[in-house]
């Protein structure tokens, strides 16, 4: 009697009600590609055999339900105690992949627990990576202001994200980026985030424009600047020197990194993805690693934009109102690869329309204000970092797998949290949920 | 405690990055499912199969219902090649096909190269009957695969190949021009005769059904429930007034001989019989068979394809004259009992033309002169006509002759239901003036009297002359198709055939005289020694001198007398007397047409006249020598490399066919390229005439 009052006492319910409207949309939307029109099938009996991939998202939604549970049961005690531990231990498993991965869709990062299971520990290690993180801002006798103490925080934000690349799991060591987010919230400068968005904006430039015509633009922006600071610099030379230096990292990158980039460290289908997002194709015969393959004799097929384009098809064939539940086409004759893991909005969008993806994106707004609400209410460092955490994990997710479905970030392989299907994410989502939960609960203890 | 504060306001600049990112996703959102209208379009082209159901063309039936055009199913066997992987029984496949396994295995991979492994293919095209029935007996060993049906078109009687047309692959230039009439890139349609000028009728409406496919284009099912389905409407029947047994007849007569015969029925303007000669059997020219007949067909030197009855020039002959008498009379220069003193030749001219009667009282009268085609009476009656003091000056005396022959039909395209007709010729003023310098005389032009000159017409013309005198001078337009089967409001491509033509104002007196002239010939006068069991005919003979050739021989008739129901045209190249040869065959025809049997007598004549041949030496001399350049070109070829030969060999049959593309059409400039040959064949062109030969040095001295 006590054990229940205990548990149900400080539970911010308007989240657990998002997540289970999350989950079960999610069920729908698989429902909806596997459909199959036949009459002898019986869909009650369907969902409960364990046979489809929406009877068995829904075993795992069940299993992820008693886990909620358990989580909720513990003491938040557990969580700060154990954090740098977990870490630990997360980072070796992460290392274990190297010697005992498993191949699955050309990245070597899962571990095999056999019964047909597969671990992904890049996946798990998110929610160690927050509660480290949690744990590392919330010592007493941290300064963040200090650069030490931010370049410690980093290192650990972004030590897992340097093992996902190694993996070749490109699109999990973006997610890693979100705790930038964090980290500007508890003290880091903005200027870093402005920088980060001013790099992205400069490739892009680069790949819509021609070189020539970027370079020109970017010098008549520096000498406009100099123009209008021109009483300032009579002042002070050194912000002369300052606009002359940006000014030649710009042309820089645009003329020399990003190509590297794309040509050098990039695979050849990576840059080709990239290339197709904003339209244009990639000449891989520039690519090194491509160019390494050939001289090995290796084929492979060539990559192409078909995926992003079946998306985009089925997404804009839904129009405002959607062609409705389980008739449209593109679903159903399979022509979007993977929809019902990275490509499960593309599903949602045809059936429902854009008042459909407005409502469901909303859905998703609403958990993500929530909680950053419950983040600011918490009294200990610890749990306002990692609630934080979940919601910038959260953003990071959402924005790229939206990104990618409608053409506007290249394909990275990434779930959309809570709706995907596959059991490691709907689990490490949980987790990562209902942690918070624990911790809100608490919100009136201050954990160290 | 400062720090904490500024940091605390940057959760407003974090939901603040939240919303700029949701915002980005909506627009996007909304550029992509509101202002992209094409993606709609994409995803049925990706999804939706449009699977065109044909219908059954329509039948064409002659007068008494007797099918001479028909659809008949053959099967394709197909193969769907991912389904025919396992389970096949190989051996029993090849050994009634008749094929290695080798073979097998390379129609395998081209059904999968050209179709893709998931949709059916074409293994072996248009089974026989013997093949369908073992084929179908085994089917269930050979998974995968199909017999698919297939309609053809069949010409049960094997007669009619130049009027019945035929069905072939629809032309990319057509398919360019014509792009709202939902053709196809393989669609058959009617490239000639009936086929073509019914296309609408006979096609019917096309349906489609609309398929779900996956991503391998698998059939899922039916789209939306078949509610944007169209249902096939099967094309129409035409029928007409042919009699499939006269036109067989008379197929049977013009074996081994060049020339045509029209015959038609007074009453109705349609058509009973159109024959070409020589012909070929139009099942050869199916789309199946077309390739293995196709270049004898276009190269052959007689030239089968060539419709002489519409498209054929031949001059008239003696066949004019009763409508010289008719213009004579209604001018009022002649009367009934005009006669003229022929001893055997006309001279008033100057130049001798020649007479084949010469005792004396042959032309005593009118009628007289028609039974015994007197020449020398009607050269002086055209003169009449032309020298009208009415009109004062012989141009407009000729303009006023040449206006009366266009009330024939004369020197006009008469408008019948099937592409390639000619107008014949009856000649300008304009020609004369650049022959003789304006100074021209009635005595320049004295042959057109008899039907020959520069005059020419198509036989479908002169059997259109013997309606006209049949009916005392009204007409309807020649035609085939009596009838469409289900009429619809909108038909209007029989309207101008229900037409009555009567703007000729002859008057029935005359026009009584003429025929009872023609009534003497058959019963006393050049063709008296024809007759119709049972029947009463008036006809007109004609025998044309042609240069280098035995004489042309024609006969226009028209029976029974006291109320005609069939008007007849014939034309005999190479042959002889009009009453010889064009007499004979007409009168068959005629005969079968009225009676529907054949007397014992007349079949023995049939059978005479069938297997004399009348074909000119020439056109062998010309196949012989196209041979020998073929054997030549082959010697030469046989040197070259096989790619070049196969290309050249291609580019013949292309020019070849553009050849006869290009002469059968209407344009004058084609026709006088190969102006000899036709001169010869088909198109009598006076230039190479005799006696205008000699009457130009005379009016250029």
């Amino acid at each position: 009697m006590y054990q229940q009052e205990k548990l149900a006492k400080g539970i911010d319910w308007v989240v657990v009600f998002l997540y289970a409207a999350l989950v079960a949309i999610g069920i729908l939307c698989i429902f909806m590609v596997e459909y199959n029109p036949n009459p002898d099938v019986n869909w009650a009996t369907t969902f409960v055999s364990g046979k489809t991939e929406y009877s068995k998202q829904l075993i795992f939604a069940g299993v992820c339900a008693i886990l909620a549970i358990f989580i909720l049961l513990s003491d938040s005690k557990l969580y700060t105690a154990f954090a740098n531990l977990a870490y630990l231990f997360g980072i070796l498993l992460m290392l274990a992949t190297f010697v005992l991965g498993r191949n699955i869709n050309g990245s070597k990062s899962w571990i095999p627990l056999g019964g047909g299971f597969n671990l992904q520990p890049a996946e798990l290690c998110k929610i160690f990576t927050s509660l480290a993180l949690a744990k590392y801002l919330s010592m007493q006798e941290l300064d963040f202001s200090k650069l030490r103490s931010q370049i410690i925080a980093t290192i650990i934000a972004m030590f897992p994200a340097m093992l996902s690349i190694m993996q070749n799991e490109t699109g999990l060591a973006l997610v890693y980026c979100c705790f930038f987010i964090v980290m500007f919230r508890e003290g880091l400068p903005g200027a870093i985030l402005l920088i980060g968005f001013s790099f992205g904006v400069l490739v892009v430039a680069t790949l819509i424009m021609d070189p020539d015509l970027l370079a020109v633009i970017l010098t008549a922006i520096a000498i406009g600047t100099i123009y209008l600071l021109r009483k300032k610099i009579k002042r002070s030379r050194r912000i002369l020197a300052f606009i002359i230096f940006i000014w030649a990292a710009c042309v820089g990158i645009q003329r020399f990194a990003v190509p590297y980039i794309f040509n050098n460290l990039l695979q050849c289908y990576q840059s080709t993805r990239v290339y197709a997002m904003v339209g244009k194709v990639y000449d891989c015969s520039k690519n090194k690693s491509s160019i390494a393959r050939e001289e090995a004799n290796k084929s492979y097929a060539k990559p192409d934009d078909y995926n992003v384009r079946q998306s985009k098809i089925a997404i804009g064939s839904g129009g405002i109102l959607g062609r409705g539940f389980l008739k449209g086409t593109q679903t159903r004759g399979k022509y979007v690869p993977e929809q019902q893991t990275d490509f499960i909005f593309t599903s949602l969008g045809e059936a429902f329309g854009f008042l459909g993806c407005a409502a469901f994106l909303l859905i998703y707004l609403a958990m993500l204000f929530r909680i950053v609400k419950i983040a600011e209410r918490q009294r200990s460092v610890f749990s306002r970092v990692y609630a934080y955490c979940v919601a910038s994990i959260f953003l990071l997710h959402i924005a790229i797998n939206v990104c990618m479905t409608i053409g506007l970030f290249p394909v990275v392989g990434i779930p959309l949290p809570l709706v995907s299907y596959g059991g490691s994410s709907l689990v490490t989502f949980t987790i990562l949920i209902f942690i918070m939960l624990r911790l809100d609960a608490d919100r009136q203890m201050v954990l160290r | 405690m400062a720090t904490q504060n500024n940091n605390q306001s940057r959760s407003r600049i974090i939901l603040g990055i939240f919303i700029v990112v949701f915002a980005i996703i909506l627009a996007q959102l909304l550029n992509l499912q509101l202002f992209s209208p094409s993606y709609r379009l994409q995803a049925e082209n990706n999804a939706i199969f449009r699977k065109v159901i044909y219908p059954d063309r329509g039948i064409i039936y002659d007068r008494k219902g007797h099918a001479m055009i028909d659809n008949i199913i053959n099967y394709d066997f197909t193969v769907t090649p991912i389904e025919a992987r396992k389970g096949v029984d190989t051996a029993t496949l090849c050994s009634i096909l008749g094929i290695d396994t080798a073979e097998y295995h390379k129609r395998m991979i081209t059904a999968i190269i050209k179709n893709s492994s998931f949709k059916p293919s074409t293994f072996e095209p248009l089974l026989t009957k013997e093949l369908f029935a073992q084929l179908n007996e085994n089917l269930y060993k050979f998974p995968g695969f199909n017999l698919q049906e297939r309609p053809v078109r069949t010409y049960p009687y094997h007669v009619g190949a130049n009027f019945l047309g035929r069905l072939g692959e629809v032309s990319s230039t057509y398919l360019k021009e014509h792009p709202e009439e939902g053709y196809q890139p393989g669609d058959y349609i009617g490239i000639a005769g009936l086929e073509k000028s019914y296309e609408k009728v006979l096609m019917g409406q096309r349906g489609v059904k609309r398929f779900l496919r996956d991503n391998r284009s698998r059939i899922q099912g039916p789209y939306a429930g078949g509610n944007y389905d169209t249902t096939a409407v099967a094309g129409r029947s035409l029928y007409t007034s042919i009699d499939v047994n006269t036109q067989k007849l008379g197929e049977k007569l013009f074996q081994n001989k060049l020339g045509a015969a029209v015959a038609i029925n007074p009453k109705t303007g349609g058509i009973i019989a159109m024959v070409s000669a020589p012909t070929f059997d139009p099942n050869d020219l199916t789309p199946s068979e077309y390739r293995d007949h196709i270049g004898f067909l276009v190269t052959d030197t007689s030239r089968p394809m060539y419709n002489r009855a519409i498209a054929g020039m031949y001059p008239p002959g003696s066949t004019y004259k009763p409508l010289g008498a008719l213009i004579a009379l209604n001018e009022g220069v002649i009367t009934p009992s005009y006669g003229y003193d022929c001893r055997g030749a006309y001279w008033a001219c100057g130049k001798r033309v020649r007479c084949d009667e010469s005792w004396a009282g042959h032309a005593a009268n009118l009628q007289l002169a028609i039974a015994h085609s007197c020449n020398s009476y009607f050269c002086n009656v055209f003169r009449m006509v032309i020298d009208n003091p009415k009109y004062g000056s012989p141009r407009k005396g000729y303009a006023k002759w040449r206006e009366y022959m266009h009330g024939f039909g004369f020197g006009t395209h008469l408008g019948i239901d099937i592409p390639g007709e000619r107008a014949g010729n009856i000649p300008d003023t304009t020609e004369y003036n650049h022959d003789y310098g304006n100074r021209w005389v009635s005595c320049n032009m004295v042959t057109m009297g008899i039907g020959q000159d520069r005059m020419t017409a198509t036989p479908l013309q002169s059997a259109n002359e013997a309606c006209i005198i049949a009916n005392k001078g009204w007409y309807y337009t020649p035609h085939f198709v009596d009838s469409i089967e289900n009429p619809e409001q909108g038909d209007t491509l029989l309207a101008r055939y229900k037409v009555k033509h009567s703007n000729l104002h002859i008057s029935d007196k005359d026009f009584r005289t003429v025929q009872k002239g023609m009534e003497d010939v058959a019963s006393e006068g050049t063709a008296s020694a024809i007759k119709i069991p049972g029947h009463t005919f008036a006809g007109k003979t004609g025998t044309a001198q042609v240069p280098k050739l035995k004489n042309l021989a024609v006969f226009i008739a028209y029976a029974p007398v006291e109320d005609p129901q069939i008007a007849i045209a014939v034309y005999v190249e190479n042959a002889g007397y009009g009453s010889a040869w064009a007499a004979p065959i007409a009168a068959h025809m005629m005969e079968q047409y009225l009676n529907d049997t054949l007397t014992e007598d007349t079949k023995v004549d049939v059978e005479r006249l069938s297997k004399a041949s009348l074909v000119p030496h020439q056109i062998f001399d010309w196949r012989r020598q196209q041979d020998s350049l073929k054997a030549a070109k082959a010697r030469a070829q046989q040197r070259r490399s096989d790619s070049l030969q196969k290309a050249q060999k291609a580019q013949q049959v292309e020019d070849s066919i553009q050849l006869i593309v290009s002469a059968a059409s209407h344009k004058s400039d084609s026709a006088r390229q190969d102006s000899i040959k036709e001169a010869m064949l088909v198109d009598w062109r006076s230039k190479l005439w005799p006696l205008r030969l000699s009457s130009r040095k005379k009016a250029g001295k």
